[in-house]
């Protein structure tokens, strides 16, 4: 956070038209400190009686399809995994593109908050926090997946190398296994990288409190922090280092779940372009899931000045090139599948385009690759209902993904005589539809309760944040990161 | 110390900067004055801080090192030691033991590991939580966190001297103050003391629960907490069901009819008569009875079995597995068994001992009565007839035939023609000297307790 680099935010005194010069960070002439923790504190600091009406709107949606959602999984526990469409020879139906799209999605926000630090892209302090919430919400919803499809919810602990009374222990060399540790650090990391990340930000809701119920709750989670530069010093080092341990992390989360797949021997799912072209995926639906939300989150609280449009250039940018990236994928499957000379994979991607599930697999391609080609224009990019369509299109698009490499495979696979076609039933329909209301419930209270922007990250990027004068020859870059929006304000 | 008594009543001095340009300034200044007990607040981190304070690297980085180290050990531990040691996996052949396959699972235990470390090293090395801070009474100080900076030096400093600290921090500062020594504390409401001795109180019902479910018996059944399938609506065999007239849960049969695998049509093969004759009854071979009846045992064996070397290793091999045991290897009546009933003299309750093979009584049973002792037995023997197949039955009595003949061989090949191979079974005086140092009875030409 403090590896600011002063560059980064225009060294040149020059107009915004200049494209070597990058706008600044926090827009607006008169931002300060104070400014910036009243546009973000405020939020959550509304009284209940003024909360904003569409916010009450959604929220009440999202908690009715929460409720259904509970109900559905009591429906599914009590009566078995039968309520579902998994039937031989797809047992791997929705359920499991559901926990491959969420934790998929929940890519975007480690990728944000770890490598763009790394790499100290300081954009990304405007949207990074609410990026790691969405995370983090995403794999919950992945996690329960998985955890009602073993069937016997009541021994999911089997899933764990825990001692029992059948003397047994889990299986090592099975990549499903590789996927609970995967998957079960990946989101206990992510919260601790969410968590520690808002300590500060807590204790500026502490600072704030106007009742005692808000100082008390806030009290506790921000353990007492001070701002005291000792602690600054040696948490600036754990931020860097949970940084540098969740990058690897996140490129390995997607990989071991793609190795659910490639490790076993169906058509279409042995390969070994599966770990990077899941990776890309999952941060292809990563970045179009936060610029769903954070498109009307920044239109409703009032956080345009720090959420730009800037960001949103950036991140349709990337989303673009991801894009990109899954349809080299795409196609580099087909060339394997000739290549490779195999009749079985041939058939498996043919099929694929023109079998059964033409359908999924042109919805497919069109939500992923095709419509975000319309991001070349930057006219586009700076058209938000346009952006907004791109990143649900690339959301559908992602969804049928995954349930072309599911469905498409297990229903077509060696043998003729044991091929079927997935329907799914209503139970599955909704359960998906209720996993959006555990999602955007956990994140409408994240909206109104927490520090929604990294408060304390985001004036580290402000120039009023670095020391003038003659302190280590910094003296040149300051003056130039004080005069960029100066240069903007000429603009 | 003039100013000691003072110093004991105020953590410290506070001074409060607007920007970071004063706030450095001031730190640098308390730096070079070479106070250790002091620091600076800000919002945010500030670029630079650490050189203007002093501030020494953490050693955060090494320790997370450690337990990341740590991490690779234990994943890697408890793969080899559940997968490859404690319950070994066998899978296509591949070696119990082979790292590439465990490198996922280290790989996210080094992370784990070191996530948490550096998570939970922070807080410790910045001892957090800290709840009851004096800083955090002063109203002013709340906006360090927002928008403002802050200088405090520490009463406990060695070289505090509350006016040289002013006079230093005065040049730079907007604003200063004391803090005093936090001496209020806060005492917790009567109720929370009660509802946490209940709650502690009801934390120990769970545990003496499963203490007492770990050693108290019980007649009860186990309680079904997920019943699984433990309990289905189904009749087990061998069971009474009042549903059917005849009370069993089973049902017989129906008249006339054979169940498939059960045609027993070949009297030779599966009953040791000659075809057509009457078939002798599924009960322990008893020689008046039997005899009464006047079966037509079969002197030879059945059609369907052709007796060549292989049924003959065939039968060598199954009289080992179900017959040695009691009857010896050599066929003598010295099995282990037998052996041990000698010893502890198991006549007195009724055991009959086994009957030595070579024997002329045993001899002088026909092929049908040897097949239908094995199939049903004999005396104290029990049948095996649920147990070995007829063919192996019939293996098993050719197998009986060549020890008997055996036995009758010259122990040197005199006799035989030039060329062939021969070595003898040792006789039954040989196996009894060799027996007789596990116990066995010596001397006598037969074992004592002749069947019926």
């Amino acid at each position: 956070m403090t590896i600011t680099d002063p560059s980064a935010f225009g060294s040149q005194p020059s107009g915004q038209d200049d494209p070597s010069v990058r706008p600044s960070l926090v827009e607006g002439v008169n931002e300060d400190f104070s400014s910036v923790t009243d546009a973000v504190a405020g939020i959550a600091e509304i009284p209940v009686e003024r909360t904003n009406r569409a916010w009450i709107i959604c929220f009440a949606i999202s908690v009715s399809l929460l409720g259904m959602l509970g109900m559905l999984i009591l429906h599914l526990i009590t009566t078995g995994v039968g309520v579902w469409g998994n039937n031989n020879p797809a047992y791997w139906g929705w359920p499991i593109v559901n926990f491959v799209f969420w934790v998929g999605i929940g890519h975007a926000g480690t990728l944000i908050s770890a490598i763009l630090f790394l790499t100290r892209q300081n954009w990304r302090t405007g949207v990074n926090r609410a990026a790691e919430a969405m995370t983090i919400f995403a794999v919950v919803c992945a996690g329960m997946f998985p955890g009602i499809h073993i069937g016997r919810v009541w021994v999911a602990y089997w899933l764990f190398p825990l001692p029992n009374q059948m003397a047994m222990w889990p299986n090592f060399r099975s990549p499903l296994l590789w996927d609970v540790f995967a998957v079960s650090t990946y989101a206990s990391v992510s919260l601790l990288f969410w968590y520690m990340g808002m300590v500060p930000d807590l204790a500026t809701f502490r600072d704030r409190a106007v009742n005692n119920t808000r100082r008390i709750a806030y009290g506790i989670f921000s353990l007492g922090w001070t701002g005291s530069s000792r602690h600054w010093h040696v948490y600036e080092r754990a931020y860097l280092l949970l940084a540098a341990l969740a990058t690897p992390l996140v490129l390995s989360v997607h990989s071991v779940v793609s190795f659910d797949f490639a490790v076993s021997q169906l058509p279409g799912w042995h390969t070994t372009i599966f770990p990077p072209y899941f990776v890309a995926g999952a941060i292809f639906s990563g970045f179009a899931m936060v610029l769903t939300l954070m498109i009307p989150a920044r239109q409703f609280f009032g956080l345009k000045h720090i959420i730009t449009m800037r960001h949103i250039d950036v991140m349709c940018r990337i989303l673009m090139a991801t894009g990109l990236m899954v349809g080299y994928a795409y196609s580099i499957e087909f060339f394997i599948a000739w290549y490779g000379g195999v009749q079985y994979e041939s058939f498996a991607f043919v099929n694929r385009a023109f079998g059964n599930y033409w359908w999924a697999y042109w919805i497919m391609v069109t939500c992923n690759v095709i419509i975000p080609q319309l991001f070349w224009s930057k006219k586009l990019r700076a058209n938000l209902w346009v952006v907004m369509i791109v990143s649900i299109t690339t959301n559908i698009g992602m969804w049928f993904e995954r349930f072309v490499i599911a469905v498409t495979s297990l229903s077509r696979d060696f043998v003729p005589s044991s091929w079927g076609y997935f329907s799914p039933t209503w139970v599955d329909v909704t359960m998906f539809i209720g996993s959006f209301g555990l999602f955007f419930t956990l994140f409408l209270l994240f909206l109104r309760f927490l520090p929604v922007v990294a408060i304390a990250e985001v004036k580290t990027v402000m120039p009023q944040a670095h020391a003038h004068g003659e302190d280590h020859g910094e003296s040149h870059s300051a003056g130039g990161s004080a005069a960029a929006p100066a240069s903007r304000h000429d603009a | 110390m003039s100013d000691q008594k003072k110093n004991d009543e105020i953590h410290g001095v506070v001074a409060y900067f607007d920007d970071v340009d004063s706030v450095m300034s001031a730190a640098r200044k308390v730096r070079d004055a070479g106070y250790k007990k002091w620091d600076a607040y800000t919002p945010f981190p500030v670029h630079g801080i650490d050189e203007a304070m002093g501030t020494k690297p953490t050693i955060l980085p090494w320790i997370v090192l450690g337990m990341g180290l740590t991490g690779m050990a234990c994943g890697l531990l408890l793969q080899w030691y559940t997968n490859a040691y404690d319950y070994v996996f066998l899978i296509s052949g591949k070696p119990n033991w082979s790292l590439p396959a465990n490198i996922p699972v280290t790989f996210e235990v080094v992370i784990l590991f070191s996530a948490y470390t550096a998570f939970f090293a922070m807080l410790g090395l910045n001892k957090l939580p800290h709840l009851s801070n004096p800083l955090h009474k002063l109203p002013k100080f709340r906006r360090v966190t927002a928008d403002r900076f802050a200088i405090c030096v520490e009463a406990k400093d060695p070289n505090f001297d509350a006016d040289r600290v002013r006079a230093i921090l005065g040049a730079d500062t907007s604003e200063m103050e004391d803090c005093p020594v936090d001496t209020s504390r806060a005492a917790l409401p009567l109720w929370f003391h009660a509802v946490m001795a209940l709650v502690t109180c009801a934390t120990f019902i769970p545990l003496s629960l499963a203490v007492k479910g770990r050693f108290a018996t019980s007649e009860k059944p186990r309680y079904h907490v997920w019943p699984d399938m433990d309990f289905q609506r189904k009749r087990k065999t061998q069971t009474g069901w009042e549903g059917f007239e005849d009370g069993r849960s089973m049902r017989l049969p129906v008249e006339g009819t054979i169940p498939r695998g059960e045609l027993r049509d070949d009297f030779e093969l599966y009953f040791g008569v000659a075809q057509g004759s009457s078939v002798p009854p599924r009960a322990t071979y008893d020689a008046g009875s039997m005899g009464g009846e006047k079966h037509e045992w079969l002197q030879s064996f059945p059609t369907a079995v052709v007796v060549d070397e292989a049924l003959l290793e065939r039968g060598r091999e199954r009289y080992g597995i179900y017959c040695g045991v009691c009857h010896g290897a050599q066929g003598n009546g010295l099995g282990a068994v037998a052996l041990r009933a000698k010893a502890i003299d198991a006549e007195q309750w009724g055991w009959v001992s086994p009957k030595a093979l070579q024997s002329d009584s045993a001899k002088a049973y026909t092929n049908g009565e040897l097949f239908h002792i094995a199939s049903h037995g004999i005396s104290s023997m029990k049948g095996y007839g649920s147990q070995i197949t007829p063919k192996d039955r019939w293996a098993i009595v050719a197998f009986v035939r060549a020890i008997q003949a055996s036995q009758a061989l010259p122990k040197a090949p005199a006799d035989l023609p030039e060329g062939v191979d021969f070595e003898p079974v040792p006789t039954i005086k040989d196996v009894r000297l060799s027996e007789a140092s596990v116990d066995a009875p010596a001397g006598g030409t037969e074992p004592a307790g002749e069947a019926r």
